[in-house]
């Protein structure tokens, strides 16, 4: 029972995306890539919107993903090399990167306020699901506190992001 | 109202306005830091120069929905004069889980 109760969260969990699944607790080196990985795919998603969207407020939330992201990465890469941590690939940086690109795809077929809609909803989901990973799986797992102090501004950062984004979205319905 | 009334009430209220100009104007600092305003609330006299120091990588904004936005770029430190009485809140656009309050009391 117990076994195929797991099995019946674990499939839940790759279903949805974007999927933090993981059994085991990552490590510090993992937790920097799975952070990493998550700044970089609101950034590609923020450029895809600057190319296509028209609109004022969507372009300008865009523009403010792509600086914060990008200024908090790089505090992040002078973090590790400092740490000497080695960002390692793993499973969850695999799926999320995974989710993201067909996510894109599927952006990129839309058009004028669909997809200015679907951007923004998409946004608000994904800025949700990155905060509930912080909280309960990057957070605790983090060893080093430099880098557990970092994540936690991470969160407030997300926070930030998505009550902004549920703004837009607001705007644009 | 006759004329020389109305000039004279004029007169008044200048005269009265020159004899209160206060001390002095302060400068009150808020710093900024991890997504914070701290402190979060103050209080203040229009006159005043608000002062927002960033220590953050990111840039903010202090904003008072449709009145004043001040840019706070990232590191840098920003004023502003406070030019009206009232209780204002006022929040960053980028960052709007940022919140602070200043409470402007006449000059």
């Amino acid at each position: 029972m117990f076994v195929r109760l797991s099995a019946a969260i674990a499939a839940v969990c790759l279903l949805s995306s974007p999927s933090f699944a993981q059994n085991a607790k990552p490590t510090d080196p993992q937790i920097a890539h799975i952070a990493y990985t998550a700044g970089v795919i609101d950034v590609t998603a923020a450029k895809q919107a600057i190319k296509k969207s028209k609109n004022k407020e969507v372009i300008a939330f865009a523009k403010d993903m792509v600086r914060d992201h990008e200024a908090v990465n790089k505090q992040a890469l002078a973090l590790v090399k400092k740490l000497k941590v080695t960002p390692e690939d793993n499973d969850t940086s695999r799926s999320l990167a995974k989710s993201a690109t067909e996510k894109q795809a599927e952006l990129a077929k839309l058009k004028g306020a669909a997809y200015d809609r679907a951007y923004a909803a998409n946004e608000v989901a994904y800025h949700k699901a990155v905060i509930g990973a912080l909280d309960t799986l990057l957070i605790p797992s983090a060893s080093n506190a430099e880098l557990k102090s970092l994540l936690q501004t991470g969160t407030k950062i997300f926070q930030g992001h998505l009550e902004h984004a549920e703004h837009v979205a607001a705007d644009l319905k | 109202m006759l004329p020389g009334l109305k000039s004279f009430a004029v007169l008044s209220v200048v005269l009265a306005a020159w004899g209160s100009v206060p001390a002095q104007a302060d400068t009150i600092r808020v710093n900024i830091d991890k997504l914070v305003f701290d402190p979060p609330n103050i209080t203040a006299k229009v006159g005043d120069t608000i002062e927002w120091v960033n220590a953050d990588i990111l840039a903010h904004t202090a904003t008072v929905k449709g009145d004043w936005d001040v840019m706070i770029p990232p590191k840098k430190t920003v004023s502003y004069v406070l030019k009206k009485a009232g209780d204002v809140e006022y929040y960053c656009r980028f960052h709007p889980n940022m919140k602070g309050r200043i409470a402007v009391a006449p000059k």
